[in-house]
């Protein structure tokens, strides 16, 4: 299924407070996307609004069209619940639910859908934690080990399992490697590498040098304006605009 | 302005590799004053300071890897860095023909010289320069002085040829003199080789700043 993002004049705001201006960009269907920019720049609002996060949080309010594949995301009678089944998210900080077993949460998304078939959730369950690279590491301790008795590179991959569990056409991650030291970083740069065969990636990072290294395209967000989106190996070889080269340089501030 | 212990290192970086030009640009113009006035003990300062310049050659690539390696340089940073080794090793395949030219000038003083109808002063003055506003052209990060410098190469190889006819005349008519002519062709041949050195760190000048390659007639 084409899971393309098409974004046109996306305007969102905190409160009074514009957050994104009038944001244009269209993300290619199984590519991996790297948003980029300083603190505060919109880059988690802009992702959030890909899968209607955003309106969550009080007073914030979203305008302009997000259209994945064929469904506009903010369309009449289209659900919130239905868009975050498609577009799945992962976060900065790993979030198993603590309590539960390594396989309840790989299920838990299946679950609350009322799916409950035994043999395909195991199925699926294998399918997802293979997937996300964590069966060989977690596969006899599946219903022994709480998700919070992982290591935080592992539970950050149960994540992605829980994720793509419930078959996403998108996977949204906001800075999913930042709290990772650097072998569980790139075990989950590895990761996002395999997973674009499957899924479009739209990943949130204030690493350059990761970006530079699993995304096909990067847009760099200044303020809340998106300000150049290109192939990512022209963005960090020959940017177009100065504000962009001179950001990725370190002579911004 | 941010990462500063980084854009020093930029710095220190660029100042290294000016004063190996500078140190190479002299190489060359004191082998072909050796040349011109055929004075055995110019070439021998050739000889002398040609180790500065291989000793310049192993800092700016030391300097460069540890900026690579260090700082994860990106766009016109990485393009400069990457320029700085490609130009690093020109500089010093400029001292090494310096060196060649010195040598062949302490050969041929021992023979009679040749009646060459030749200007090797010209080709000379016309290769120093181009080596002279390549160094600038990176000095100063301007592009279109580099491009003048691409524009002269042409110029130097035609004098070449020439040079090589005259020599093989000389050669073939004069047994006595053939010595001086063939180290002069020769003479010519690595002030060839330096033009072609300074049209490559003219088109790495555009590489750094414009992004575009030029090498070769590709289009930047």
């Amino acid at each position: 299924m084409d899971a393309s993002i098409h974004v046109h004049n996306l305007n969102a705001w905190f409160g009074a407070k514009q957050a994104l201006f009038d944001i244009n960009l269209e993300i290619a269907d199984k590519q991996t996307t790297a948003i980029i920019g300083p603190s505060g720049c919109g880059k988690s609002t802009f992702v959030r609004c890909l899968n209607r996060m955003h309106e969550t949080l009080p007073d914030a309010r979203v305008n302009g069209k997000v259209v994945i594949g064929d469904v506009p995301v903010y369309g009449k009678g289209i659900s919130a619940v239905s868009i975050r089944r498609r577009v799945g998210m992962v976060f900065q900080k790993p979030n198993p639910f603590p309590t539960m077993s390594i396989y309840d949460n790989v299920a838990a998304g299946l679950k609350l859908n009322g799916f409950h078939n035994r043999r395909e959730l195991d199925q699926t369950v294998e399918r997802s934690l293979r997937q996300s690279a964590l069966w060989d590491e977690v596969k006899d301790d599946l219903k022994k080990k709480s998700g919070a008795s992982l290591s935080g590179g592992q539970q950050q991959r149960l994540c992605i399992a829980r994720a793509l569990a419930v078959e996403p056409d998108v996977l949204l991650m906001d800075e999913p490697a930042s709290a990772l030291d650097p072998i569980s970083t790139a075990k989950i740069e590895d990761l996002i590498f395999d997973l674009k065969k499957q899924y479009t990636v739209v990943i949130v990072t204030h690493n350059m040098q990761q970006a530079a290294r699993v995304a096909d395209s990067t847009a760099f967000f200044l303020m809340g304006n998106l300000v150049e989106f290109d192939k990512t190996e022209t963005m960090f070889t020959k940017p177009s605009d100065q504000r962009t080269e001179d950001y990725i340089t370190g002579r911004f501030g | 302005m941010t990462r500063t212990r980084f854009h020093q290192g930029l710095d220190e970086l660029k100042q290294k590799l000016l004063t190996m030009g500078g140190l190479a640009e002299q190489a060359v113009e004191r082998a072909v004053r050796a040349f011109t006035t055929r004075d055995v003990a110019i070439c021998q300062l050739v000889l002398r300071d040609e180790p500065k310049i291989n000793a310049a050659e192993r800092e700016v690539d030391e300097l460069s890897v540890d900026l690579l390696a260090m700082q994860q340089p990106m766009a016109v940073d990485l393009r400069f860095i990457i320029a700085c080794i490609k130009i690093n090793a020109d500089l010093e395949r400029v001292g090494d023909q310096a060196v060649n030219i010195a040598e062949r000038v302490m050969d041929l003083v021992q023979y009679p010289k040749a009646p060459l109808n030749i200007d090797i002063p010209r080709m000379a003055s016309l290769t120093i320069n181009m080596v002279r506003d390549a160094l600038n052209s990176f000095l100063t990060a301007d592009p279109d002085l580099a491009h003048t410098v691409l524009e002269r190469d042409d110029l130097v190889d035609d004098m070449n040829r020439e040079i090589f006819e005259a020599s093989d005349f000389a050669m073939t008519h004069g047994v006595e003199t053939h010595r001086d002519a063939l180290d002069t062709m020769i003479v010519a041949r690595h002030l060839e080789r330096v033009a072609d050195h300074a049209t490559n760190i003219a088109e790495d000048v555009i590489f750094w700043v414009r992004g575009a390659d030029v090498r070769h007639h590709a289009q930047g």
